[in-house]
């Protein structure tokens, strides 16, 4: 393609094959206590 | 919202919202998308023919159909099933725990009145902390992994609890397949040898509470006689850092105010104190506190994050970057799509449990009598489950205002306690916090992509 790059193709349809086995960190505990981003914790199942 | 576009840093960004794909994109198609949902060719011609050629639109056209072609375009949202798998039992499997409902500072912003919660100054016994471990081991059902944050007030007034109760975790999380994973969060002034060892040896992770600068750190974390905590904690905070084993994390912390609206001037100051985990963070008070932050700041506040993006590329392509805790996003992977939909875990997954073994849906609800959930000493009568089905439902699906979001899955929701706090209902979002939040996350984004490249 010409006018657009692919930085990623989609990580959310592909996370849908993952167990959701809520292993990993509560999004508040890490640093931020107010502010919460579920975004910038990491899997603990990759 | 299902395709949010915007420019940060010279790059032209699209989000496909409900697939999570990112791209980048010319003038050209940036400027379609203006008019593309409209799905009509003739007016997308008649806008842009003054700007580009018949040949270029149509080139920007195929490649969007392409991408709508592959669902990384204006994909629909499949997530249903994965909506219904919130109905599944949650377990507690992250505590807040309170060990000291005091604190020698009296921080203007504290949103625990100054230690102690509205309620008397008190430390946690270790009776009440090993009952709290006892009652997340019981809770957290097949969850192997647990956290356990040594809160306060300030944990290290009560050094005797956080020893014994991280003693007792080690022994009793192995017995039950757990790992109970410590970290603490501290206002830095009691670090000593012994405390900077212990919690080196023990906490995955410490959060070290500094605002930046010494002026304005100074005029707000404050001891009880108005002094500055600056001088003291600086260089306990430093050696703390420097004594880290390699690849343990920890976070210099700090909050900005009306008062440092620029903030990204405290933000490399830390940096350039050598600190390589960086988070400051909004404060968040009522309306009509001096300190608290105002729709009005907005455009200042969005201009730092600008200004922070842009010397974190250029840090970081001079190898000497640093990692800014609310820009550590990742766009190849972070959590599942499960996740993103429960959100923050609060009230269901993660409690605060204060020195007498209350329960809290977090530690931003501890002295609202209304969300006392229960009691660690109560193990019979188990949690309120009016409270916990409420914060169990209270996700990113059942908030009407943020399904119109474009953030919806990176955010999850927000703050549960803010939404409450601000609008009387853990459904509707705080609206300040939503406008910094999506700022940041187009930052994150960008900062992402540029160093990358």
């Amino acid at each position: 393609m010409k006018h657009i790059k692919t930085i990623n193709a989609g990580v959310l349809k592909a996370s849908l094959k993952k167990p959701g086995c809520k292993e990993c960190a509560n999004s508040c505990q890490s640093a931020c206590k107010t502010s919460c981003t579920v975004a910038n914790l990491a899997c603990e199942n990759k | 919202m299902n395709v949010h576009k915007f420019k940060q840093q010279g790059l032209n960004i699209v989000i496909d919202v409900n697939s999570g794909a990112i791209h980048v994109v010319d003038d050209v198609v940036y400027d379609i998308l203006n008019y593309f949902e409209d799905n009509n060719k003739e007016l997308i011609y008649e806008k842009l023919k003054d700007k580009y050629s018949i040949s270029e639109i149509d080139e920007g056209l195929s490649d969007i159909n392409e991408l709508i072609e592959k669902g990384l375009l204006f994909s629909k949202d499949v997530f249903q099933d994965a909506v219904k798998r919130n109905e599944e039992p949650s377990y507690i499997k992250a505590l807040c725990l309170n060990v000291a409902h005091d604190c020698n500072l009296r921080c203007k912003y504290c949103f625990a009145s100054k230690g102690d919660y509205n309620g008397k100054r008190e430390l946690m016994s270790i009776e009440v902390a090993k009952k709290a471990i006892d009652f997340v081991i019981k809770n957290s059902g097949p969850r192997k992994n647990i956290e356990v944050d040594l809160f306060g007030g300030e944990p290290l007034l009560n050094f005797e609890t956080v020893k014994g109760v991280v003693e007792y975790g080690k022994t009793e999380g192995p017995k039950y397949g757990k790992d109970i994973r410590f970290t603490i969060t501290t206002n830095a002034t009691r670090l000593d040898d012994e405390k900077i060892k212990f919690i080196n040896d023990n906490m995955v992770n410490v959060v070290l509470s500094i605002d930046g600068r010494k002026e304005v750190n100074d005029k707000i974390r404050v001891r009880c006689d108005g002094s500055g905590s600056f001088d003291t904690i600086l260089p306990q905070i430093k050696k703390m850092v420097s004594n880290r084993t390699k690849g343990k994390q920890y976070y210099v912390r700090g909050t900005f105010t009306r008062e440092n609206l620029d903030f990204y001037n405290d933000v490399i100051f830390l940096a350039d104190e050598g600190f390589k985990e960086i988070s400051i963070e909004p404060v968040v008070l009522e309306d009509g506190n001096p300190l608290a932050l105002r729709e009005e700041d907005l455009p200042k506040i969005f201009e730092q994050y600008d200004k922070l993006t842009e010397e974190m590329i250029k840090r970081i392509k001079e190898g000497r970057g640093f990692k800014f805790y609310h820009f550590a996003i990742d766009i190849n992977g972070g959590p599942c799509i499960y996740k993103r939909i429960s959100g923050c875990g609060a009230g269901h997954e993660y409690v605060a449990v204060t020195p007498n073994g209350d329960i809290y849906p977090c530690h931003q609800f501890v002295g609202n009598n209304k969300f006392v959930m229960g009691n660690v000493f109560n193990e019979n009568e188990g949690l309120d489950k009016n409270i916990i089905n409420t914060f169990k439902h209270g996700h990113v699906y059942n908030k009407p205002e943020c399904m119109n979001c474009w953030a919806r899955f990176y955010c999850s929701g927000g703050c549960q306690a803010n939404n409450y706090n601000f609008n009387g209902d853990i459904h509707i979002p705080y609206h300040l916090g939503c406008e910094m939040m999506k700022k940041r996350i187009e930052c994150a984004i960008a900062l992402k992509i540029k160093t990358q490249e």
